[in-house]
């Protein structure tokens, strides 16, 4: 009778070891396994006390030390479920703040993307108090639509004046105005440039499909020419000399920008390599790769200057009669694309 | 069309600076050296654009890079008081006379005045 006693003392003893050891129940094999030890069920032990025989001393002592020892039991098993709780409530809060910045992250993403492709006179976000609002952009945007309409008046002026055949020097009055509205832009742009050099570069601030030949935040300066060009026949030899020299010339002056700024764009991506040995100044990085940003700036305010200066020699070379042409087509070609870009954007679209 | 013809650079040369290895004559020498003389500095991507520029069009300027220079600060100093900015490259002469930043070879390539210019000072031949 007393074996039986005694034996389960020392399984307990084991107990605890295993539970150092591998902290499963399951790589003890004793009767003792069938016993939740969880406080709550202390029943269970009940019968065994209740087996205890002998003398009142011993049997007190013996009871004692049972309780002792199965309490212990009990404390380290619920100190133990107690830290793996802890464990799985720490990983879940973990996982649950990289959400949440993943979140808030998406929210800022689409927050720029409203505002910066928003209507111009949409008021419910200008009011908004986000610091992600660049209030040069915000007025870049604006300003950008409303010069988008004076461009349409603006060709209508210039077609109107074209059809009744006004006199050279109401033509010349006009097809200035006109250019002088591309210069208003081009200073609009470096504007938004010195304010987000990379907004600018992206052309969301354009119609989609004007997109599609961004060349340094605008049109090549090629391009212009191949809208403008075909309309101005007859002309004259110097004059056919001087168009193939500009051509040539806005093509050089592409490519060498072309080329600057694609070093640029290697140069940044070196300076955002990452160390494979781990050591390196991420800060230094960061400041550098801003510092490049800058330089950006100046490319597109160089392509600007090149779109301006093409336009600008290009209606030097041309009479009235043709600058008034050429500049009509430019302005009817982009509007052109505009309306284009409005039937692409309200096709139906089709169910899959 | 505008540039620094020679007889003016007398005036930004004060007697006090006329010594051996002024930085301003010093820029002087090294423009009248060659047909296209380009000051740059090696970082820059908008020097290597004008460089493109000027080989794109069979020209083979002479490069001057500021940084790779022992005297390249005071050679920078010098063309900031030149240009009167603070962008100092690159800048660019033909046949030892001043033609400017990117801003003016650019405007001057479409206008149609760069390449008579080089043609004069024989750096290009057609």
């Amino acid at each position: 009778m007393k074996m039986d006693i005694y034996e389960p003392f020392q399984q307990v003893g084991m107990w605890g070891d295993s539970f150092k050891v591998d902290g499963g129940l399951n790589s003890i094999a004793s009767p003792m396994l069938m016993v939740d030890t969880t406080v709550e069920n202390k029943s269970e032990y009940i019968p065994q006390e209740s087996r205890e025989v002998s003398g009142a001393d011993q049997e007190t002592t013996n009871k004692d030390v049972i309780k002792m020892r199965r309490r212990l039991a009990q404390n380290r098993e619920a100190a133990r479920k107690s830290r793996l709780r802890k464990k799985a409530y720490v990983k879940q809060l973990e996982s649950s703040r990289t959400k949440l910045l993943q979140l808030e992250l998406e929210i800022g993403k689409a927050r720029k993307q409203s505002l910066y492709m928003g209507t111009a006179l949409d008021g419910s976000y200008i009011g908004s108090t986000s610091e992600t609002i660049n209030p040069g952009i915000v007025a870049f945007e604006i300003e950008y639509g409303q010069w988008v309409e004076e461009q349409q008046r603006r060709n209508e002026e210039l077609r109107h004046a074209f059809q009744t055949q006004a006199p050279d020097v109401q033509l010349n009055v006009v097809i200035q105005s006109v250019l002088n509205h591309y210069s208003n832009l081009f200073r609009m742009k470096a504007d938004a440039a010195k304010a987000d050099v990379l907004y600018l570069l992206s052309g969301v601030w354009k119609a989609s499909v004007e997109r599609i030949f961004l060349w340094i935040g605008g049109s090549r300066p090629s391009q212009l020419l191949n809208i403008i060009v075909p309309q101005l026949e007859p002309l004259t030899d110097q004059q056919i000399v001087g168009i193939e020299k500009l051509c040539l010339s806005s093509q050089q002056a592409e490519d060498a920008l072309s080329q600057g700024l694609e070093k640029l764009q290697q140069s940044l991506v070196h300076d955002m390599a990452v160390d494979p040995s781990g050591v390196g100044n991420f800060g230094l990085q960061m400041a550098l790769a801003m510092d490049k940003f800058e330089a950006l700036e100046g490319f597109v305010n160089q392509a600007d200057h090149l779109r301006q200066e093409t336009l600008l020699h290009m209606s030097r070379i041309l009479s009235t009669h043709q600058a008034a042409r050429g500049l009509l087509a430019l302005g009817e070609y982009f509007h052109r694309l505009r309306t284009l870009c409005s039937l692409w954007s309200s096709r139906p679209c089709e169910l899959a | 069309m505008h540039y620094q013809a020679a007889a003016s650079w007398g005036s930004y040369v004060t007697p006090r600076n006329a010594v051996v290895g002024d930085p301003l004559e010093r820029i002087e020498r090294l423009a009248s050296e060659n047909a296209v003389v380009i000051f740059s500095m090696s970082t820059c991507c908008m020097c290597h654009a004008i460089k493109r520029l000027f080989c794109g069009m069979g020209v083979n300027p002479t490069v001057h890079e500021l940084d790779e220079d022992p005297r390249g600060k005071d050679l920078e100093r010098a063309l900031m008081r030149l240009l009167g900015s603070s962008s100092v490259v690159p800048v660019v002469f033909i046949g030892g006379k001043l033609v400017g930043t990117m801003d003016r070879v650019m405007a001057c390539h479409i206008n149609g005045t760069l390449v008579p210019l080089l043609k004069e000072a024989g750096a290009l031949w057609l």
